[in-house]
């Protein structure tokens, strides 16, 4: 199709699936060295060298994995609306195949954020689930990622159920500050400030920095399982075309 | 030299992991019809639902008056008048009530001709009968009626879409439609059409077999 | 230059705007004619409505001042269920006889089509809720004074909902187990109308100012007024196409 060429050429070149089928077999490696790198640093930091918080002893060390899927657990929603959105606008195929990808991740990121909150939730505030305004937001948005999840099941993996899906999680992006700000406020006006996970005065920078190594250690974890189920979601869909089978009939 | 009304350039459409046709080429003048031919599923309805903006999972161009048509989608929209499988019609409204919202969705339609369409169709006396009362050929002239109200000064580069058009309609009546077919090309309209039926407006129509498209 | 010799040519843009006003009043006259038709279906969310109610004194307890403690929150949420229960109907059957493909080409943005079935839905669906909540909220001992607040939020709420609902119904219109789906899809996008539309019910139950509320409750309103039909125009462009 000819269109008028707005977007650098790398962008055009990554809409082609063969292409982006072989870029990412050089990237994975790297991506899921340094994802292990990190993680194994972070978590060795965080659990055996952090200091512990002298309000909540031991049991605030939970925060070195809530902290991370709470937010990417964001993070994936907006990577998934924006490439919907790319989707829809530049009908590539690939930002498709990557909003796809992304919905399970994000959701499972949802479910880890909501059962460490619980787990911690436990030993501070002596119950499994309090309505905290930070974890039902995430409640929340897990049921937004369902929403999609559930769309896609219902639709199938073609074009219109990307259609679909783009178009859905735009509406909640859309929604998302709206949810969180009446949650909030919602909040504040059922129950009395409590001391919640993450809002911490001044974190000192022994606490803080193995926090940093894990969330960008489990960015590029998402980073990896998504180029993972993005290249099966590749060979899923140009299953006929000539390049797969070339690669199928090679192994 | 009559326009150019469409050009279809290397057409691509797949349903189902099956290709249905692919460089699927054709160009469409003003004041002609073409009948497109083909096995059942061999991709006559998505061609057509895809020539009116109906179904986007295509690859490949189609022109309107020499501008890409996604470009010229509202004066296309409104150069147009498709009839496909579905009734159309809603059950709970009356004919006169069902063009009457036709004719204000579409300008092409003019809602002063409604009388003069519902009698083409043999549904004069039926105006303001609910259409859950009527026959199925009945239901199916209502919906055949908008051909009799497109609006004539509308006629130029405008184009019709038929898909079926002559189902569960009689003798009599699918001469009418052909006449009124006819006079519509005469004065400027095209036609794009499939009907399983042998045409008896032979001269100006052309073919294509999407049998030779396909793989 | 072919284009400039048609019958639109000159006044393209305000034909467009023309063209557009008279396309959404047709729609919402068609859709209001047909749910006068059928206005026996007219009732059924409303007797949704009132049963969904009264499962709660059956349920939970009769007792006056915890049902009254309780009123808010249950109306609105049974009110929010009624809504989105017929939510369902509203493209399906346009769908099946072909009439929505026939809407969809009208003009290429659907704008303000979409937006006349949204207005069409609340005005047969929202409107009567709201106008039937004074009774229930009676049955459920709701204080006097908080009754008007309780229609005046559900006025100011439930278009919200039919516009949100509405791209959820569009997007589902042509899968077969469209009908639990579409709550899936909706009832996360509810949650911030709940919130407000409730706890302003609840605020007059203490005496407590609620203009807050309805402010925010309409600027919901607006932003789902002028956005929304984007969403549902582009969901149902997808499902005809599907």
């Amino acid at each position: 199709m000819a269109k008028k060429q707005i977007m650098p050429l790398w962008f055009y070149r990554l809409a082609s699936p063969k292409y982006c089928y072989q870029i990412t077999a050089t990237l994975l490696p790297y991506f899921a060295a340094i994802t292990l790198a990190l993680l194994s640093i972070g978590i060795v930091w965080a659990l055996l060298f952090a200091p512990q918080d002298y309000q909540q002893g031991n049991s605030f060390r939970i925060i070195y994995i809530h902290v991370p899927s709470a937010l990417l657990a964001q993070s994936i929603y907006l990577t998934m609306a924006l490439s919907g959105a790319i989707g829809i606008i530049w009908k590539m195929k690939i930002a498709d195949m990557v909003a796809y990808a992304c919905a399970p991740i994000g959701a499972s990121m949802a479910f880890v954020a909501l059962i460490t909150g619980a787990i911690w939730g436990k030993p501070t505030w002596g119950s499994w689930w309090v309505w905290d305004a930070r974890l039902t937001s995430m409640l929340i948005l897990l049921f937004l990622y369902f929403g999609v999840m559930a769309l896609y099941s219902a639709m199938g993996n073609s074009a219109s159920a990307a259609r679909a899906a783009a178009i859905l999680s735009l509406v909640g992006l859309v929604n998302i500050p709206i949810i969180k700000y009446s949650v909030d406020w919602w909040n504040t006006l059922h129950q009395p400030a409590t001391f919640t996970l993450t809002e911490k005065p001044a974190m000192p920078v022994e606490m803080w920095l193995p926090l940093l190594v894990m969330v960008l250690g489990f960015y590029f974890f998402f980073a990896t399982a998504m180029l993972l189920r993005l290249r099966n979601e590749i060979l899923l869909r140009e299953k006929r075309t000539s390049w797969v089978k070339q690669l199928v009939s090679e192994l | 030299m009559a326009a150019l009304l469409l050009k279809v350039n290397e057409l691509f459409c797949e349903r189902d992991e099956r290709i249905l046709f692919e460089n699927l080429n054709f160009d469409l003048h003003a004041g002609k019809i073409l009948h497109v031919k083909g096995k059942n599923g061999s991709g006559k309805t998505s061609l057509l639902r895809i020539l009116c903006g109906l179904y986007q999972e295509y690859e490949g161009q189609i022109d309107f008056l020499e501008e890409n048509v996604q470009e010229v989608r509202d004066l296309y929209n409104q150069s147009l008048l498709f009839i496909g499988h579905h009734v159309s019609v809603k059950q709970a409204l009356t004919p006169r009530e069902n063009l009457n919202w036709y004719a204000k969705i579409h300008p092409q339609l003019d809602a002063s001709l409604i009388e003069s369409a519902l009698s083409s169709v043999g549904l004069q006396n039926y105006e303001d009968v609910l259409c859950q009362n009527l026959s199925a050929g009945q239901k199916r002239r209502v919906n055949l009626a908008r051909l009799f109200m497109f609006a004539k000064e509308r006629f130029t580069n405008s184009l019709w879409i038929l898909d079926e058009p002559f189902t569960a309609i009689d003798v009599d009546g699918v001469e009418k439609l052909e006449r009124r077919i006819l006079y519509y090309i005469e004065n400027g309209g095209s036609v794009i059409l499939t009907t399983h039926q042998p045409l008896q407006i032979g001269a100006v129509v052309e073919q294509l077999n999407l049998d030779d498209w396909g793989t | 230059m072919l284009l400039n010799q048609g019958i639109y040519s000159g006044n393209r843009d305000g034909f467009e705007v023309v063209h557009m006003i008279r396309a959404f009043w047709a729609e919402l006259n068609r859709d209001l004619l047909l749910a006068f038709r059928r206005r026996g279906d007219l009732l059924n969310p409303l007797l949704f409505f009132v049963m969904v109610v009264v499962l709660f004194p059956l349920g939970v307890s009769p007792a006056a001042d915890f049902l009254a403690q309780l009123a808010p929150g249950v109306l609105w949420v049974c009110a929010l269920l009624a809504a989105l229960l017929s939510l369902d109907n509203l493209f399906k059957s346009d769908y099946e006889d072909g009439t929505l493909e026939q809407l969809v080409l009208s003009s290429e943005s659907n704008y303000m089509t979409a937006m006349a079935k949204a207005i069409a839905h609340w005005l047969t669906t929202g409107l009567l809720l709201a106008l039937m909540a004074p009774l229930l909220a009676l049955m459920l001992f709701l204080p006097t004074e908080a009754i008007p607040v309780l229609v005046i939020s559900l006025l100011l709420g439930t278009p919200t909902l039919s516009l949100i609902g509405a791209i959820a119904a569009a997007l589902t219109v042509g899968l077969k187990k469209g009908g639990v789906l579409i709550s899936l899809l909706v009832i996360p996008l509810y949650i911030p109308v709940l919130i407000f539309g409730a706890s302003a019910v609840q605020n007059a139950t203490l005496g407590l100012p609620v203009a807050a509320h309805f402010a925010i409750l309409g600027a919901m309103l607006i932003m789902s007024l002028v956005l929304a039909p984007f969403a549902i125009a582009a969901s149902l462009r997808m499902s005809v196409s599907s």
